[in-house]
């Protein structure tokens, strides 16, 4: 665990007022879309199962400004879907996204526009999130001057000034996207996010594909943008090294639902739920030697197929009766501090 | 197993020249020789063709030209005009030599020509039900099935029975019968490229649908859609010619490859083959040449797909 | 002490590309004792996985071990014929892959590819073969593998996927086994699992184990040794504790700092300046010199490895030689 001696707290402290980004009741469901013969034999009364993914179910969340939240789960967890519908580009099944309190839905025109450009995506895969056949400059430089944020005969320095800010030398911007190397082109994605000059960026497992030692370049690049631009973040990531690193909170998912919510140091120190107890008992640090590996038994159950009232029941060293059948409801065991179990209540 | 890629460093010194794709598609394109000389023949090919009228000997429609006594002479012999028929002469006494580079004009104008309005047909739809998914997908797939599952001569021969002969219609039959393929190849990719993460970036920057589909979407589906075009290119003068040596393709004015390959047919147990024979062969030599260079393309083109 | 299980010296493998030559491992040496598990441990483009494909004999062209010897329980692998590695892989030596389907081949069953592999390398019955096949599922965690031999891989996630592919490398209870990065894509608690099914193999069975990695988290819990690499080269070898608590090469001081978990919350990480140089061409001497903050002229030379502490040497002529870095 990391001492955390002199923490350099960077940003103002967060707007306690209204969030920047709330979400209520969020949920997305992806179902296989029945072709004409299964819905004709469906309507006929003939039992046909529906696949349905609970992709995200039933997720409250509220990111304050100048926060930076971190985001951990495992694979089928969620949190890219997550990370999509708060950013804009996925629309939610069930629930209401609401961007500065007002409801994302009932935006038209400018100010849903203005919405969903000043949130921003930074996305995993630094050789699928750029267009490989525009020039960087192109890439950098389409969103600011179709929405007139820049005049055409200005783009080059800004364009210039956003890679700059990025980290990147301005004379490569002619060059296409497979002349740089993954860590210049997550550069890249983030001089396009910030050319629109947003508020808010979702980094979507933004530094996963790097190596270490350019990890922890664009990571600090993260930390000085925030100081400088006074960003907010929603961190998704796999990573809780990371994770603790950066985040002042920390909100770990499982099969699509929130188990636990909590100040970042607090999260690491005294986690709640069994299912953060586990995981931060298997992830390796570097300081631990020669331990012995146990892993959580089970295998992480499908999002097609998930089990019954707590998801986490058939792997939990301490599940009971209750939590087969009923879902824990997400609460407040401490100040900041929120837990889904059944083993809260009353103990 | 793998070689490195060659990154480039943050400060390093300017690149001689900017490294276009369009560059290195063509230094990876000339890599096979195989491919670079069927891009030479069939160049030379088109060239023949588009410059027919001024290079041929002779103009085999023009019937103040011929000379019916100089009708099926063997190849190398010196005809009544004073010139030698390089490649023989037909039974009208037309030269075949100009006949095949007339014949080609009509053949490659049929073919291209046939492909590209295929293309843009169906490169649309393909595109639009990738797009728009659910019906509208539903309802061009079952089109598209419906149009493979005929064999493609029986399906141009049900066409051109009902809408006559003549140039025209074998166009627009070759049309018809065609499109499907650029369909479901679009459709295929552009299903790909548009859960790709620049497509949702362009989504995230609020960029227009249409801006999003022509300007991010098609240019990234160009790939095998390029390679499909140039296979089709040659299917279709292939089936063009087939149509015009079963007699119901172009007419007996506007001979293609297929047609004088049909004339010649009869001639050919009895020892003048050169009036089947040659048409042939320039036939198979322009199919051939197309695919290589279709070939190559293809190997070109897929490998950055998966980058 | 008997012969280590594997000694590889000065190993150099190359690939010669049409754009040049690409010297992708470049004088490698190291050493891997019985019941041992190696951290072999370096960034992309290190040459990481090029020498574990090596070691096995799986260099494509047009890359080939070009000099050097790997000496595996005496035996040196580089001067053996295409038959005679045939005969080692998959029964003495084994590899275990970043992607489990680079082992299972998706339109066969499970019983029938791990009945084939036992059958290649034993002259045994069908049934004894299913049994042996039964075991190996039953020894990585696999349950009711009685059934599940008669499924197909796209029926298994992704974590039991790659435990079926390290049960078929220990169907011939290999000497040696070599893991490219075989976690890299799993979830953390799926990791775990794996990674104490290795644990239990070296203990048992006297495995020895080369680990490929970029995660010196991984390394730290799992290695006794670490070898680290840069640019085709080892620049730092030594005891997994002596390595990461007193590094001795800058790179390696890099690379540790650069976890976050060894930085002060909130405050910038420690990061290492510029990019990995391109192999086609590396600069001479040191090849970490334009990244270093410790360069000096005399770094131009190429630098030898030597052995600062005891069993531990870095490539390097100026190492941290004092205690510990500071955390």
């Amino acid at each position: 665990m990391s001492e955390a001696l002199t923490e350099a707290r960077p940003a103002a402290p967060p707007d306690a007022a209204t969030p920047i980004i709330e979400l209520r009741g969020v949920s997305k469901r992806f179902s296989r879309q029945l072709d004409f013969a299964a819905k004709l034999a469906k309507r006929l009364g003939v039992p046909v199962r529906e696949d349905v993914v609970h992709a995200v179910d039933g997720v409250d969340l509220s990111i304050r400004k100048g926060e930076v939240v971190g985001l951990v789960g495992e694979s089928g967890c969620g949190k890219s879907t997550l990370g999509r519908m708060v950013a804009g580009i996925m629309p939610p099944t069930a629930g209401s996204i609401l961007w500065r309190g007002k409801d994302l839905r009932s935006l038209t025109g400018a100010e849903a526009r203005e919405a969903k450009l000043r949130t921003q995506m930074i996305f995993q895969d630094p050789y699928a999130s750029l267009n490989p056949r525009l020039k960087v400059t192109e890439i950098v430089g389409e969103a600011p001057l179709v929405h007139g944020l820049v005049r055409r005969s200005d783009l080059g320095p800004y364009v210039e000034e956003q890679l700059r800010r990025a980290g990147l030398d301005p004379s490569l911007r002619r060059r296409y996207p497979h002349q740089f190397s993954g860590g210049q082109r997550q550069r890249i994605g983030i001089a396009r996010a910030l050319a629109v000059k947003p508020d808010f960026l979702v980094c979507d497992e933004a530094v996963a594909a790097l190596d270490v030692s350019i990890q922890a370049q664009i990571l600090n690049l993260f930390m000085t943008l925030r100081r400088e631009l006074d960003l907010t973040y929603l961190f998704i990531s796999h990573d809780l090294g990371v994770v603790e690193h950066l985040s002042d909170r920390v909100v770990i998912m499982y099969l699509g639902r929130v188990v636990e919510e909590a100040p970042a140091e607090e999260v690491f120190k005294h986690p709640n739920h069994p299912y953060t107890k586990a995981l931060l008992a298997e992830v390796p640090r570097i300081e631990a030697r020669k331990r012995a590996f146990a892993g959580i038994q089970g295998e992480i159950p499908s999002p097609l197929n998930p089990p019954s009232g707590c998801h986490f029941h058939p792997r939990c060293p301490f599940a009971m009766e209750r939590c087969r059948t009923e879902r824990p409801a997400l609460r407040e065991i401490a100040p900041g501090h929120r837990s889904a179990c059944h083993l809260n209540d009353g103990a | 197993m793998s070689t490195t890629t060659a990154p480039l460093g943050a400060a390093a010194p300017a690149a001689p020249k900017v490294e276009t794709p369009f560059r290195r598609f063509v230094s990876e394109f000339a890599s096979s020789r195989l491919a670079l000389f069927g891009l030479v023949v069939i160049t030379l090919i088109a060239l023949v063709a588009i410059f027919a009228p001024w290079i041929a000997p002779q103009n085999p429609y023009d019937l103040a030209q011929l000379d019916i006594m100089d009708g099926r002479m063997e190849p190398g012999t010196v005809g009544g005009a004073g010139f030698t028929y390089w490649l023989g002469t037909d039974d009208q006494g037309r030269d075949m030599l100009s006949g095949i580079m007339y014949g080609l004009r009509i053949s490659l104008s049929v073919g291209a020509g046939s492909a590209i309005i295929a293309c843009l047909v169906g490169a649309s739809l393909g595109m639009i039900a990738a797009y728009a998914g659910g019906r509208t997908d539903s309802l061009i797939m079952r089109l598209v099935d419906l149009q493979l599952s005929f064999p493609a001569i029986l399906a141009a021969l049900m066409i051109l029975a009902f809408l006559g002969k003549g140039i025209l219609n074998v166009v627009i039959a070759l049309v018809i019968v065609e499109w499907a393929y650029y369909a479901r190849t679009v459709r295929g990719s552009a299903l790909v490229e548009r859960r790709r993460e620049y497509i949702e970036a362009a989504q995230c920057l609020a960029l227009p649908t249409r801006r999003i589909i022509f300007r991010h979407l098609l240019p990234n589906c160009l790939p095998p859609l390029i390679v499909v075009a140039t296979m089709q290119v040659a299917r279709a003068i292939a089936l063009e010619a087939t149509l015009s040596f079963l007699g119901l393709g172009v007419p007996i004015t506007e001979p293609s490859l297929g047609l004088l390959i049909a004339n010649g047919y009869e001639y050919m147990l009895s020892g003048k083959y050169w009036i089947s024979f040659y048409p042939g062969i320039a036939l198979l030599i322009t199919i051939v040449s197309i695919n290589l260079v279709g070939d190559q393309l293809r190997d070109v083109l897929n490998p950055r797909l998966k980058k | 002490m008997s012969a280590p299980t594997l000694e590889v010296r000065d190993l150099r493998t190359h690939f010669f590309t049409r754009a040049g030559v690409v010297k992708a491992v470049d004088g490698v040496s190291f050493t891997v004792e019985r019941g041992k598990v190696l951290g072999l441990v370096g960034e992309s483009g290190s040459g990481k996985s090029v020498t574990g494909f090596s070691i096995i004999g799986l260099v494509d062209p047009p890359g080939r071990i070009v000099g050097g010897q790997i000496l595996f329980k005496g035996k040196d692998l580089a001067t053996l014929s295409e038959r005679e590695m045939r005969d080692l892989r998959g029964n003495r030596i084994a590899m275990i892959f970043q992607d489990p389907m680079m082992t299972l081949n998706p339109v066969l069953r499970i019983d029938t590819q791990m009945i084939e592999t036992v059958l290649a390398h034993a002259k045994v019955s069908r049934e004894e073969a299913r049994q042996r096949a039964r075991d190996a599922l039953g020894q990585v965690g696999i349950p009711s593998p009685e059934e599940r031999l008669k499924a197909y891989p796209h029926q298994f996630s992704g974590g039991m996927r790659q435990r079926v592919a390290i049960a078929i490398a220990l169907l011939h209870k290999p000497d040696l086994i070599i893991a490219d990065e075989p976690t890299t894509a799993l979830d953390v608690t799926i990791q775990g699992q794996i990674l104490a099914e290795a644990q239990k193999l070296c203990s048992n069975f006297g495995t020895s184990l080369i680990w490929i990695t970029h995660d010196l988290s991984v390394v730290a819990g799992l290695a006794d040794d670490i070898a680290v690499m840069y640019a085709g080269k080892v620049v730092e070898e030594g005891p997994v504790g002596q390595v990461l608590d007193a590094p001795l090469h800058p790179y390696t001081v890099g690379l540790i700092g650069s976890v976050p978990s060894r930085n002060h919350r909130g405050q910038p990480l420690r990061q290492i300046p510029g990019m990995t140089p391109s192999l086609l061409n590396l600069p001479s001497g040191c090849a970490f010199r334009s990244r270093c903050p410790r360069a000096e002229p005399n770094c131009a030379e190429p630098p030898p490895m030597a052995e600062y502490r005891t069993a531990q040497s870095a490539r390097c002529i100026h190492p941290h030689l004092e205690e510990a870095v500071a955390a």
